[in-house]
């Protein structure tokens, strides 16, 4: 309870934001922070608490991305239907996505790299079919109209994307507090333990990739509405893949609040970079490589393990490793 | 309760089990016994779905159950725990219980109040809030125990409970696993330590190199020389009778 407590304040806070900054620019600034809490939570359901880490979450973004754009220019359906299409597709893609692999026992590092390959896939797919616009990608039109899920104030895009991320989060409080979320972390933990005590782990993975998928496909809704413009690259590129595992390891993976601590570092880190580099190309991606390799080394637990309870579970952590090496040199 | 008919599992050109049958009845402890690489654990995955068995067939209460899934046949209500203790580390020990509990109940709340229910039969109340990985062997071994407990099950299959501890440890793991038994839990448990055999089971059968050699009483299996042979070698009982005759 005290922890809804805070992400309820947290979000409250947030949803206040607007009406205290006057400036567009750090609006959108927090906008983009937000934006990778959302999708750094989505990522952080599937490989964080399932234990499933995917290289590639971009699938799901750009499913959600293209569901909404395709329906509204080649169908004339309204978007905010679209978006109910968007997230169910993204469910959909996840749920399939994790029945292809899970059923051939794919895990850890081959289960990676199929998922990298079928965003790779989709990329290609979206760049040769002619409803998707193909290379060129696809335009929609300027109707600046809530109606229309298109707003003439920066605040209604901000208020759209921090009820999307508060759903999220909610869930994931949810989560942690549930059946399916014991199931979850016990499956990530050990999965032959699990099926002992009658855990069906397939059913448990695929819930967990569906509810990645669905709020990864309302990230990509979100994105289409914002921008008005998707191309294959920006939907199935690697660049939302890479943030949102990104954002939910630096800030702590299998943590409620790790994902939003990860986004607003990163954030804020990128904008210092910036202000002392300029605007040197690749810069970023080199300042993330780097982070995460001082993450993966220093605080393997991320962000969220700085907190007090968190430095608890960090020390269980490397104890628990301490344990491993003993028990495999008594066996 | 549970009825195995010829079956057997090989490892390449090795049988692991060979062509076993068995048959237990509801109520009460059994045990299977045997030398190391027997292939005790093996039957007991074999029976719960961990290995597809190259033949032969697993009933539990009259259902064929042969190569199903293990959390099925777990949720059916034959239930492993593993020789090689597998505790979700990280997680502390009401949570990994309340992962057994949460079988038959889906509020979180009603599952880890079990747990701690769990934790106290079986002894572990006093360390509910530790990283399961940081227990003792004897502690994660009762761990084992509890987190299979929890699913309420009808047989309990306990591979090993006892292995690793000293013997005061294993003095107090004994009454733990009667007062299961008498609460309803039939059991068929793999030990080593044969004074813990002695003082459990009614019944027992011996497993050797895949097959099953002999059952009965654990006190007139210990003198039966097919079974000194295989735990202590080939001609061991002759020499054995032969010592005890010049004395
Ligand atoms: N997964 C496996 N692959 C290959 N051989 C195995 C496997 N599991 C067990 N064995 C072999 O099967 C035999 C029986 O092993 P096991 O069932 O563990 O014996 P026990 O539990 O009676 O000590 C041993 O020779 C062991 O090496
Ligand atoms: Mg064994």
């Amino acid at each position: 309870m005290k922890r809804l407590a805070v992400l309820v304040a947290i979000f409250a806070g947030l949803g206040l934001l607007p009406l205290l900054v006057g400036s567009d620019f750090w609006l959108n600034a927090i906008m983009l922070a937000l934006f990778s809490a959302l999708i750094g939570q989505a990522w952080n359901i599937a490989g964080g608490y399932a234990g499933q880490f995917s290289f590639g979450h971009a699938l799901f973004f750009g499913i959600g991305a293209y569901a909404v754009a395709v329906l509204q220019v080649d169908l004339g359906i309204n978007p905010w239907l679209g978006m109910l299409v968007g997230g169910a597709l993204g469910a959909g893609a996840g749920a399939a996505l994790g029945w292809l692999t899970f059923r051939y026992g794919l895990r850890g590092s081959y289960f990676a790299l199929v998922t990298l390959a079928f965003a790779e896939v989709f990329r290609i797919l979206a760049n040769s079919t002619p409803f998707t616009g193909a290379g060129e990608g696809i335009l929609i039109k300027l109707n600046p109209h809530p109606a229309m899920l298109q707003f003439k104030a920066l605040s209604g895009y901000y208020w759209l994307l921090l009820a999307l991320t508060f759903a999220c989060f909610l869930s994931v409080w949810w989560l942690e507090r549930s059946r399916l979320g014991a199931q979850m972390l016990a499956v990530r933990d050990n999965e032959d333990a699990a099926a002992a005590v009658g855990v069906d782990a397939f059913a448990v993975k695929l819930k967990a990739m569906a509810l990645s998928g669905l709020f990864m496909g309302l990230a990509g809704v979100f994105y289409t509405q914002r921008y008005l413009y998707l191309d294959p690259g920006l939907a199935f590129g690697p660049t939302q893949s890479v943030e949102a595992l990104l954002v939910a390891i630096v800030g702590g993976i299998g943590t409620l609040f790790g994902p939003l601590l990860g986004a607003f570092a990163l954030h804020l880190l990128g904008e210092a970079a910036q202000t002392a580099l300029g605007d040197v190309p690749g810069a970023n991606m080199v300042i993330y490589g780097t982070v995460l390799v001082v993450m993966v080394l220093f605080l393997p637990r991320g962000l969220a393990s700085l907190g007090k309870a968190g430095l608890g579970k960090a020390g269980g952590r490397r104890q628990g490793l301490r344990r491993r090496k003993r028990r495999a040199k008594d066996a | 309760m549970l009825e195995v008919t010829a079956l057997t599992k090989r490892f390449g050109g090795l049988v692991a089990v060979d062509g076993v049958n068995l048959s237990l009845p509801a109520g009460g402890i059994s045990a299977l016994i045997g030398p190391n690489g027997a292939g005790k654990t093996t039957l007991f995955a074999l029976i719960t779905g961990f290995h597809r068995p190259d033949g032969g067939c697993v009933r539990f209460q009259g259902r064929d159950v042969t190569g199903e899934k293990p959390f099925r046949i777990a949720r059916a209500g034959m239930v492993r725990t593993f020789q090689i203790v597998q505790p979700f580390a990280g997680q502390t020990v009401r949570e990994n219980i309340a992962v057994g509990a949460h079988m038959h109940l889906s509020d979180r709340a009603e599952a880890l109040a079990r747990a701690e229910e769990v934790a106290r039969a079986v002894g572990l109340s006093d360390r509910l809030d530790r990283d399961a990985a940081d227990l003792t062997v004897a502690g994660r071994k009762r761990l084992e125990v509890a987190r299979a407990l929890a699913t309420d099950p009808k047989l309990l299959l306990l591979d090993e409970v006892m292995a690793g501890l000293n013997p005061s440890e294993i003095r107090d793991v004994i009454p733990v696993i009667r007062a299961i038994r008498d609460s309803g839990v039939t059991i068929l448990l793999i030990e080593h330590v044969m004074q813990a055999v002695m003082e459990l089971s009614d019944h027992a059968w011996v497993l050797n190199q895949g097959r099953l050699i002999a059952e009965g009483a654990p006190r007139a299996l210990a003198a039966d020389p097919a079974v000194i042979e295989a735990y202590l070698g080939h001609g061991m009982a002759e020499r054995l009778a032969k010592g005890a005759a010049h004395a």
